[in-house]
C-alpha cells in the first residue's frame, strides 16, 4: 500500500501517518475477522458433507440459534458499556417458565402471559442495572447473583415440572412457511428483525452513539452530559426484555415450558458476542458482529453433526475460536492506538 | 475506491484455499475416522443421541451402537447435549440428523415431555426414532423403547434388603435422583415395593443428581437427622460410594446396608470390595445394538420395531439371601460397563 493514491487527508489524528483506505479500514474492522471465518467455515463444511449447501439447512441453521441469538443482543449492549451478564440464560427460563405456566394453566389469555413475561425480564433487567449502577457494584457479580436468583425462581415456580399443552400462540413463533423449497421458521425473521432493528438503533441514533461513548470512558460521557445512570439502567432493562423475547421464542421452539433449558446459555451468548469482535472492554464493536458470531458457533455444530463428528469437538473448536478473537481484538486495539 | 477490489480477491483466494485443504483434509481423513462414524456402506445412517458424552453410561452405549453398526455396515452419527436436562441441544441434533438423511434416531430424553414435540417432527419426515435407557412422556411418543425396567430394577433390591436385615426394625434413607425424572422415581417406588414399605417410612430422603460429592453430603445429612440409619437406598453406585465415605467417616460403614442400582464396572467392583451390599447391573451396550439392529431392519424391510423391549436387569451381590435370586460379583464384573 502506498499513500500516493490517495491524498494525505485533513481529518488525519497524526501527522506523517497514511490516511486509512477503504480497504485498510475494512482491514482494521472488527467484523471482517469474524465474516472471513465463518465463510472459511461454510466452504469447509460445503465440501465436507453434502447436506450443508442447501436452503433449508441454512434456515435449519438460523432457527438453532435464534435463541441464544437473541439473548447474544441484550448480551452485547452490555458488554458494550463495558459491563457482563451472566444472569441472561436463567432470566429467559424463568420468563419461559412464567408465560407457559400462566397460559397452560389459564390464569391469563396467552398474549397477556407473553407480555408479563417480557415484564418480568424487563424487571430482571432494570434491577441489574440498577444494582451496577447506583450502589455501584461490579456487573459480573451482580449478574452471578441474579444467575441464581432466577434459577432458584424458576425451580421454586415449576415445581421442577415441564410445562406442556401450551395454547397456539405461545408456539406461533415456531411455526415454518415456505419460501421456494425451504421452510422458514417465523421465529427466525424475529431473531434477524431484533439484529437489524439494534443495528441501526447503535450506528445511527444519538442513543447508540451514546452507549459507545459510556463504554469508551463513563467519566467522560458524564463530563460531556449523557445522563449515564440512565442510560445504563435502560440498556440493562432493554437487555432483560429481548431475555423475554427469547424466552418466547424458546417456547415456540421446544413447544413446552422447561425448567432446565437455558443453563449454559449466558456463557454462550458470551461466546457469540466475543466472536464477533465484540470487546469485552466496551465501546468497540457491533450487533451485527454478535449475529455473525452466533452464526459461526451454529454453523460449526450443525457442519460438524452432519459430518458425524462427535459434540465434543465443536465444543473443543469453539473455545479455540474464542482465544484466537480476543487475540486479534487484542492486536488490532494495539494497532489502532 | 478500486482499492476494494483487493480484499474480495484475497477473499476469494483465501477461500479456494480452504477448499483445497479441506479436500486434502477429507481424503486423508477417509481412512482415520473421527471415531464416530464408523465407515459403513454409507447408504444407511443411524443417529444417536446421548444425555452427555461425558457419563460413563452413554459412552458405553456408544460403544455398543458403534460395534453394531460396524457389524450391520451401517454409519453411525453421534450428537449429545451440553449437561443433563440440555434439551435444546438434544432437540438441535435431531434435526440435524434428520437433515442428514438418517434413517432412524437412537435417543436418551434429557427430559422425557419437552423431547416429544422435535421427535414428533421428525417420524413426520419417515424417521424411525426408538428410545433408549429412558421412556418419552407419553411413551407412545416414540416407535419403540429399549430400556431397563427401573421399577424391577428397584424391587430386586428392595426384596433383598429386606431379606439382608432379617426382621430387624430398618431406618431407611433414600439418596434420590432428581425430582421429576422418571427413572430415579421408578427406582425409589420399586425398592419401597420391594421392601414393602411406603414413603412414611423413610426416614429421610434426599436428591444427589446421581453425583458422588452430592450423595455424600445427603448421607452426612441425613445422619445428622436419624443417626440409627441401617439401610441406605441409592439412586446409582456413585451415590452410594459417596454414602459409603459419609458412613465410614463416622465408623457405621460395617453395619449399615448399601443397595443401589447401575452395575457400571466401579460399582461392581464396590460390590467385591464389600462397599456396597447389592447392586441391580443394567446392559447400556445391549439397548444400543438392539436399537441399531432395528434401524437397519427398518432400512431393510420397511418393518417398524414397536412397544417396550426389557433389556434385562440382574442383581449382583456375593452375599446371596434366601428367596432372592442373585448373581455373584465374578458374573457382574464380566458384564460390567464402563
Amino acid at each position: 500500500m502506498t499513500a500516493t493514491s490517495t491524498p494525505p487527508s485533513t481529518s488525519a489524528p497524526y501527522a506523517g501517518l497514511k490516511a486509512p483506505t477503504t480497504a485498510r479500514r475494512l482491514l482494521t474492522q472488527p467484523t471482517t475477522g469474524p465474516l472471513v471465518a465463518l465463510l472459511l467455515a461454510c466452504v469447509f463444511f460445503s465440501v465436507s458433507t453434502d447436506q450443508f449447501l442447501t436452503g433449508g439447512n441454512f434456515s435449519l441453521i438460523v432457527q438453532q440459534v435464534m435463541v441464544v441469538g437473541t439473548l447474544a443482543i441484550g448480551q452485547t449492549l452490555i458488554i458494550l458499556t463495558a459491563g457482563i451478564d451472566l444472569s441472561c440464560g436463567a432470566v429467559m427460563a424463568f420468563g419461559s417458565i412464567v408465560i407457559a405456566k400462566m397460559a397452560a394453566e389459564g390464569s391469563l389469555p396467552p398474549l397477556a402471559a407473553i407480555a408479563l413475561g417480557l415484564v418480568v425480564c424487563g424487571g430482571f433487567g432494570m434491577l441489574n442495572g440498577t444494582l451496577v449502577k447506583k450502589i455501584p457494584l461490579p456487573p459480573f457479580i451482580v449478574t452471578l447473583g441474579m444467575l441464581n436468583v432466577a434459577f432458584a425462581l424458576t425451580h421454586i415456580y415449576s415445581e421442577e415440572q415441564t410445562v406442556t399443552n401450551l395454547p397456539g400462540p405461545l408456539t406461533a413463533l415456531g411455526q415454518t412457511f415456505p419460501l421456494g423449497k425451504t421452510d422458514i421458521t417465523y421465529g427466525s425473521l424475529v431473531t434477524i428483525a431484533l439484529f437489524l432493528l439494534l443495528a441501526y438503533a447503535l450506528s445511527s441514533t444519538g442513543w447508540g452513539r451514546h452507549v459507545y461513548a459510556l463504554g469508551n470512558s463513563p467519566e467522560a460521557a458524564r463530563l460531556n452530559g449523557i445522563r449515564t445512570s440512565r442510560l445504563t439502567i435502560g440498556v440493562y432493562t432493554a437487555a432483560g426484555v429481548l431475555y423475554g423475547i427469547a424466552a418466547l421464542l424458546l417456547i415456540s421452539r421446544t413447544g413446552v415450558g422447561d425448567p432446565q433449558a437455558g443453563q449454559t446459555d449466558n456463557l454462550d451468548s458470551i461466546t457469540a458476542v466475543v466472536l464477533g469482535g465484540t470487546s469485552l472492554f466496551g465501546g468497540r464493536g457491533s450487533v451485527l458482529g454478535t449475529f455473525i458470531g452466533v452464526l459461526i458457533v451454529g454453523v460449526f455444530r450443525n457442519g460438524l453433526q452432519l459430518m458425524g463428528v462427535a459434540s465434543i469437538y465443536q465444543t473443543l473448536i469453539t473455545g479455540v475460536l474464542v482465544i484466537l478473537a480476543v487475540t486479534v481484538d487484542q492486536i488490532s486495539r494495539r494497532k489502532a492506538r | 475506491m478500486s482499492r476494494t477490489s483487493r480484499l474480495p480477491s484475497s477473499l476469494l483466494r483465501a477461500a479456494a484455499c480452504t477448499g483445497v485443504a479441506a479436500l486434502a483434509l477429507t481424503a486423508c481423513g477417509s481412512g482415520s475416522g473421527s471415531g464416530s462414524t464408523s465407515s459403513g456402506s454409507g447408504d444407511v445412517k443411524v443417529g444417536l443421541i446421548t444425555k452427555t458424552d461425558t457419563n460413563p453410561f452413554f459412552v458405553k452405549m456408544k460403544e455398543g451402537a458403534e460395534k453394531s453398526a460396524k457389524a450391520e455396515g451401517v454409519t453411525l452419527m453421534t450428537a449429545a447435549g451440553k449437561f443433563d436436562g440440555d434439551n435444546a441441544g438434544q432437540v438441535t441434533a435431531i434435526e440435524n440428523m434428520v437433515a442428514s438423511g438418517v434413517k432412524g434416531i437412537l435417543i436418551t430424553p434429557s427430559d422425557s415431555k419437552a423431547i416429544v414435540p422435535a421427535i414428533e417432527k421428525a417420524k413426520a419426515k419417515g424417521v424411525l426414532v426408538i428410545a433408549l435407557d429412558t421412556p418419552t412422556e407419553p411413551q407412545s411418543a416414540v416407535d419403540a423403547l429399549f430400556a431397563t425396567d427401573n421399577l424391577k430394577a428397584g424391587e430386586l433390591i428392595g426384596e433383598y434388603a429386606k431379606a439382608a436385615m432379617k426382621g430387624k426394625t430398618a431406618k431407611i434413607a433414600a439418596l434420590d435422583l432428581a425430582p421429576g425424572v422418571s427413572v430415579g422415581v421408578q427406582r425409589h417406588n420399586g425398592f419401597l415395593k420391594g421392601f414393602g414399605v411406603t414413603d412414611k417410612d423413610v426416614a429421610c430422603a434426599q436428591d444427589t443428581g446421581g453425583d458422588q460429592s452430592k450423595g455424600q453430603t445427603a448421607m452426612e445429612n441425613c445422619l445428622q437427622k436419624e443417626p440409627g440409619i441401617n439401610v441406605v437406598y441409592t439412586i446409582n453406585e456413585p451415590a452410594a460410594l459417596g454414602a459409603y465415605t459419609a458412613l465410614k467417616a463416622k465408623g457405621r460403614e460395617k453395619d449399615v446396608l448399601i443397595v443401589s442400582v447401575d452395575g457400571g464396572c466401579t460399582g461392581t467392583q464396590a460390590v467385591k470390595d464389600g462397599k456396597i451390599a447389592a447392586t441391580s447391573q443394567q446392559y447400556p451396550l445391549k439397548m444400543a445394538a438392539e436399537g441399531v439392529k432395528a434401524v437397519v431392519t427398518y432400512a431393510k424391510d420397511g418393518k417398524k420395531a414397536s412397544g417396550y423391549t426389557d433389556t434385562g436387569v440382574t442383581l449382583i451381590t456375593d452375599k446371596a439371601q434366601d428367596g432372592v435370586a442373585a448373581k455373584d460379583t465374578a458374573y457382574g464384573l464380566e458384564n460390567c460397563w464402563g
